[in-house]
């Protein structure tokens, strides 16, 4: 990553005022969210649009011409073009007609994405955003941080700053005072302009029509008073049928702001009347700029499903920490990564693809039902596609997919560190690496791997047979973990079978876009793990589970190794989690708690990919409770703990102040220990408390279970 | 209907007053003016777009205006005009404002009184939607509440652009059906 946007990153996350803002926002977006939607049936609700939005997009170009066809029966004027220059001559084409010499101007994203700003200014025409938000970043010579909050990163005394200035009186800092600044500086220009310019939040193309959805009412005052209005329009806000407006407005207000509707809302179909009599001049400029290319690329049509609300980033660990400059373009979070490899080229997102940590917090709020994740994987994938895998990359795989070696290499750094460690845990390193134990620990390597363990422990021949899938982490850091889930399993009378030629998940080289490294993993773990002869294969690393039930098959159809397509489904079909498992053997009575002990309070960490993709919470929380424990929930328990695999060791910056927040979170419930389901969590975590010096126990699940079920 | 109506429309900050009779509803209206000092002065003026339940009247105050020019109404107080329909989940109000003078009574004021009547308060949108076509109405307008923003550092404040004020009137013989 360049020295440049490393240093953008750690501005972001030193600016109290904007991670202060950004958090507390983000902290009551989620109640006001949930409050919004109280009696609405959600799942059925975004199925609804992510249909209506889908057929659209797949459709564009006739949705476009019969909108075209219908609004300009009503009288409009409607030019489409996929070329952004084309756009802004056509529109100083129409101002130069009409002698326009200022614009007002209602929020629109698809005039900041081609800077139409900048071409009307030059040709001398005065542009007036009226959106406080834009207003102020436009006084502020900035541009939005996020695409509904656009100045979200400016604090009261800012803008009285940039008002001040602008008025040339001294204006204090004080909310109401500001918004009645704005009122007074911005009406004149309203009544002044000739020409307005809007967006558009829905246009539909069975009747011609834009939807305009605003709060301030300044979207009514640009389309009533200039006598003529044009609305930029991107393509991907099209819809089929008239009452397609109707599950958008239920969403769009809900999932932006929280709130059941904005003020105002504008349906305007052909020109309506000026106030002199006259009728406007109606025009809709319908921009493509790369839309229908997203739309025929099988794995990105979903972007177009996007309503712009922007709940993805309101959710994002990331976001909220560094706020939207950071991202560099006009579209910010991770909806703007995917927007801006499309809309500006896929090298602009090489550097800011790598902020998303892939935690999915953004997947289930999304009302247009999008992937964003996935499609930042794909973004990756293309990425060292085109790029190829860096040396260094490839050095590490390389390593990695062999055991024995990695093992080797490991407990080497492991003792030469030694200097630095103390007792499990290697607390500083030197040089470069250094950021690495940035407010965390890491853990010493075990002087035994737990393939080697393996052969020593001591098994009842069952007459069902397990495969444990262990994974990086248990298998070189703790293979404790192992031995106690063996032990557990044990209990039920399964006896556990340990290939020891299974070999990475695949997870590290996938995360990165390595693809083709992924897939061989993918291969060899396969034939590994389906030579058994047993049914079922366990993990207790949620991250490899999910490689085993989810990412291996796609990972192969990806990459067009599809003869390995059944087999990775067998696999699927075969692949459990830990604490799943265990809870099917407690319901089926093969597994028994230990009566009567209180074994005091606990609180539990949902790991991103158990809760997420496994949609796995309710299981730990159970057992452990069934084991003797109280569980105290923590706030944001299923916020991600900042660890994402190679993530909190390419971006330590940010990676370390999530961190902090997690251990804040856990302190806070009182209780002495913290439960959770994956060794990276607990490898993160762990080495958090351990420099923090609190005195919280951090165990995996199994390791608390193990020793309260009877024999 | 009525009182998820009323829930919701106090909720996003509006105030909300009901008569039976179109006569009390604008005996109400021009106290209102009265205590709001409305005057034939520029800022104290007031304006009352075509009603359809007025039918034809034109009840005199001075400072009020039936004819609705941009000037007028920028330099009103008030702006009073009819709304067609309320919608009582979100508390919305809603009108076919094609016709200019009702954009501006109820945009460049900073006070907007609409008169609704309570029969036409609908579930929602997707009963509205059963019966307005965009073909011949062609500018929709959805009012919910105040003009609000929180653009600067999160915290709700209203009147931005649009009315700080919303006093919705419900008048009850004004019956249902199309207003």
């Amino acid at each position: 990553m360049k020295q440049e946007f490393k240093a953008s990153i750690s501005r972001a996350v030193n600016d109290a005022n904007l991670t202060g803002a950004l958090g507390k926002f983000s902290e009551a977006y989620k109640v006001n969210r949930a409050k919004a939607y109280e009696g609405i049936d959600f799942e059925e609700l975004r199925g609804r649009i992510a249909e209506i939005k889908s057929s659209a997009a797949c459709d564009l170009d006739a949705l476009a011409e019969s909108f075209k066809k219908n609004a300009e029966a009503l009288g409009a004027k409607v030019f489409r073009t996929s070329d952004p220059d084309e756009v802004k001559r056509y529109i100083l084409d129409v101002a130069r007609r009409n002698g326009v010499r200022s614009v007002v101007k209602s929020k629109s994203m698809a005039t900041e994405e081609i800077h139409l700003n900048r071409s009307l200014m030059e040709a001398g025409i005065a542009v007036a955003e009226t959106d406080l938000g834009e207003w102020i970043i436009q006084l502020a010579g900035q541009t939005p941080s996020h695409m509904v909050m656009p100045a979200i990163h400016m604090t009261k005394e800012e803008v009285a700053e940039l008002f001040s200035k602008e008025v040339e009186e001294r204006i204090e800092s004080d909310i109401p005072r500001l918004v009645k600044v704005a009122r007074g500086e911005l009406r004149p220009k309203f009544l002044a302009a000739d020409l307005g310019i809007s967006g558009a939040n829905i246009a539909v193309a069975e009747t011609g029509s834009i939807v305009l959805v605003t709060n301030e009412g300044n979207a009514r005052l640009v389309t009533t008073l200039p006598k003529i209005h044009i609305a930029l329009v991107g393509v991907e806000k099209l819809v089929q049928k008239f009452d397609g407006v109707v599950p958008i407005l239920d969403a769009l207000p809900r999932s932006a702001t929280g709130q059941l509707l904005t003020s105002y809302v504008s349906i305007i179909s052909g020109p309506v009347p000026n106030d002199d009599g006259s009728a406007k001049e109606l025009h809709i400029v319908l921009m493509d700029n790369r839309r229908t290319e997203m739309a025929r690329d099988p794995k990105f049509k979903q972007a177009l499903q996007c309503i712009r609300c922007g709940s993805c980033l309101n959710v994002c660990p990331i976001f909220r920490l560094v706020g939207g400059h950071v991202f560099g373009g006009i579209y910010t979070g991770g909806i703007g990564t995917i927007l801006t490899a499309w809309f500006d080229e896929l090298q602009k997102s090489e550097e800011i693809q790598g902020l998303c940590i892939q935690c999915g917090s953004c997947v289930p709020v999304c009302p247009g039902k999008l992937d964003i994740p996935e499609m930042i994987m794909e973004i990756r994938r293309r990425l060292v596609q085109e790029k190829g895998q860096t040396l260094v990359q490839k050095a590490i795989f390389g390593v990695v997919n062999n055991r024995k070696l990695f093992h080797t290499m490991l407990r080497a750094a492991s003792v030469a560190g030694k200097a630095f460690s103390s007792g499990k845990f290697i607390r500083h390193l030197p040089l470069f690496l250094s950021d690495l134990t940035e407010g965390r620990s890491l853990p010493a390597i075990a002087a035994e791997p737990f393939r080697d363990s393996f052969a020593r422990i001591r098994q009842p021949k069952g007459l069902e047979k397990v495969v444990f899938y262990a994974g990086c982490l248990i298998d070189f850091a703790y293979p404790e973990m192992g031995i106690a889930l063996v032990k557990t399993l044990n209990k039920a009378g399964i006896e556990v079978i340990f290939p020891p030629e299974q070999t990475c998940c695949g997870a590290p080289a996938l995360y990165n876009g390595a693809y083709e490294v992924a897939a061989q993993n993918a291969c060899d773990n396969i034939r590994v793990l389906l030579q058994q002869g047993a049914t079922r294969v366990v993990s207790a690393c949620p991250t490899c589970t999910v490689a085993l039930s989810h990412d291996f098959a796609r990972t192969l159809e990806s990459v067009g190794q599809t003869g390995w397509l059944p087999q990775a489904r067998e696999l699927a079909a075969q692949t459990v989690d830990f604490s799943t498992l265990v809870q099917q053997l407690v319901a089926e009575g093969r597994l028994s708690f230990k009566e009567g002990e209180d074994l005091g309070s606990i609180t539990y960490h949902d790991s991103c990919h158990l809760k997420r993709t496994l949609k796995v919470s309710e299981q730990p929380r159970e057992l452990l409770q069934q084991a003797g424990y109280r569980v105290t929930e923590m706030f944001e328990c299923d916020i991600c703990c900042g660890m994402g695999g190679s993530y909190s060791m390419k971006l330590p910056e940010i990676s370390a102040p999530i961190l902090q927040k997690k251990l804040k979170n856990i302190k806070e419930t009182g209780a002495p220990i913290v439960a959770m389901d994956c060794p990276g969590c607990v490898m993160q975590i762990r080495g958090g408390f351990d420099q923090d010096e609190a005195a919280v126990r951090v165990q995996h699940t199994v390791e608390l279970l193990v020793d309260r079920l009877k024999d | 209907m009525y009182e998820q109506f009323k829930a919701r429309a106090l909720g996003v900050g509006a105030e909300l007053h009901r008569f039976g009779t179109g006569g009390e509803a604008v005996s109400f209206i021009l106290s209102f003016l009265q205590h709001e000092g409305v005057a034939e002065a520029p800022g104290s003026r007031a304006v009352w777009a075509e009603s359809p339940f007025l039918a034809g009247l034109r009840p005199e105050f001075p400072g009020l205006s039936f004819a609705v020019t941009r000037e007028l109404a920028a330099q009103s107080k008030i702006g009073i005009s009819q709304m067609e329909w309320a919608l009582a989940d979100t508390g919305s109000l809603v009108q076919d404002q094609v016709a200019v003078e009702q954009r501006l009574v109820s945009s460049l004021t900073s006070i907007h009184v609409a008169v609704i009547a309570t029969g036409n308060i609908l579930e929602g949108k997707v009963a509205l939607f059963q019966r307005i076509n965009p073909s011949t109405s062609r500018y929709i307008a959805f009012i919910t509440g105040p003009s609000r923003t929180a653009d600067i550092e999160r915290v709700l404040t209203i009147g931005v652009h649009g009315p700080e004020r919303l006093i919705i009137v419900c008048v009850d013989e004004l019956g249902g059906g199309r207003a």
